[in-house]
């Protein structure tokens, strides 16, 4: 079958599925949920890439690019809350970090 | 009629979600951000296909050159302790399965309209490279977020290193405060002492 705009969005479709489904299955490890949101925005780029593409309209790819920066800027910062994490209850559960509760 | 391009496109996108499915059910972390970094090549393949050329090289440029590096240094760096992560780990997944696989069957029945499938390609005005028509609009039409990138990078620089930089001081540095407020009676001691014979 000849690929079209809708093959391009069906696979961005199932790689968000399958990122939801590691946020579900992982949900115990904050590294793995931060991993499964980097592939939520791969998929959300290709989408932009894709319309960009068939729609004749360089703009998604300027969306694109900027998403890829504060998706940069994201990770950088949440590896170094993790870090903080870490070196605070030595364990990066997510079931263990309950301080407010007490 | 299949073209070579589209055998490219399902080997690619069959390979990404292979990798994306390692990702999230590997044992180890570590292979988790190396299925990863697979799963952006492969991604990375599927832009060549779009003629996205700048960003495909961007993608491996800054995600796996950069961000799936840091990735691994964190996995490296602690000490996790995964028993006690993997623990009830398939406890969710009918009901997650459950939730994915509906949302898998709502986006086929949006994107099996015909409107998508019978789209036209139109293109950029191909005298020049998508590099270059990228920064012709980029430095024109979205001057403004291009220099509001520039600050939230910076930002998130300064951020990163004000987290993780720890109280105590492990290196040995001059404090210019002290070093400021430093009297004479700190530094040397006049010690009265009679002359001894021989």
């Amino acid at each position: 079958m000849p690929v079209t705009l809708s093959h391009y969005l069906f696979l961005a479709g199932i790689l968000f599925a399958i990122s939801i489904l590691g946020i579900f299955l992982n949900r115990k490890n904050i590294i793995l949920i931060l991993m499964a949101i980097e592939l939520m925005l791969l998929a959300v780029n290709i989408n932009f890439i894709a319309f960009s593409y068939y729609l004749g309209d360089l703009a998604g790819q300027i969306f694109v690019f900027f998403i890829l920066t504060v998706a940069a800027a994201e990770s950088a910062i949440g590896l170094a809350i993790i870090i903080l994490i870490f070196r605070n209850y030595k364990s990066i559960n997510v079931a263990d970090l309950n301080r407010l509760k007490q | 009629m299949m073209q070579f391009s589209d055998y490219i496109f399902y080997f690619f996108s069959s390979i990404l979600i292979l990798a994306s499915l390692k990702v999230i059910t590997a044992n180890n972390p570590v292979y988790s951000a190396l299925s990863l970094v697979l799963a952006f090549f492969s991604a990375a393949g599927i832009w060549l296909l779009l003629h996205a050329e700048f960003l495909a090289i961007a993608l491996v440029l800054v995600y796996v050159g950069a961000v799936m590096v840091l990735f691994l240094f964190v996995v490296m760096m602690l000490d996790i302790n995964l028993e006690s992560l993997k623990r009830g780990f398939w406890s969710y997944f009918p009901f997650a399965i459950l939730i994915a696989g509906v949302f898998i069957v709502e986006i086929y029945l949006v994107v099996s309209d015909k409107f998508f499938l019978e789209s036209q390609i139109e293109t950029f005005g191909t005298s020049k490279s998508n590099t270059h028509s990228i920064g012709n609009i980029l430095y024109t039409d979205y001057l403004l977020p291009f220099q509001i990138s520039a600050v939230i990078l910076l930002v998130a620089i300064i951020s990163a290193i004000a987290l993780t930089m720890s109280g105590h001081k492990s290196h040995k540095a001059i404090d210019p405060k002290d070093q400021i407020k430093v009297k004479r009676n700190d530094r040397i001691r006049i010690v009265k002492m009679k002359s001894e014979k021989r």
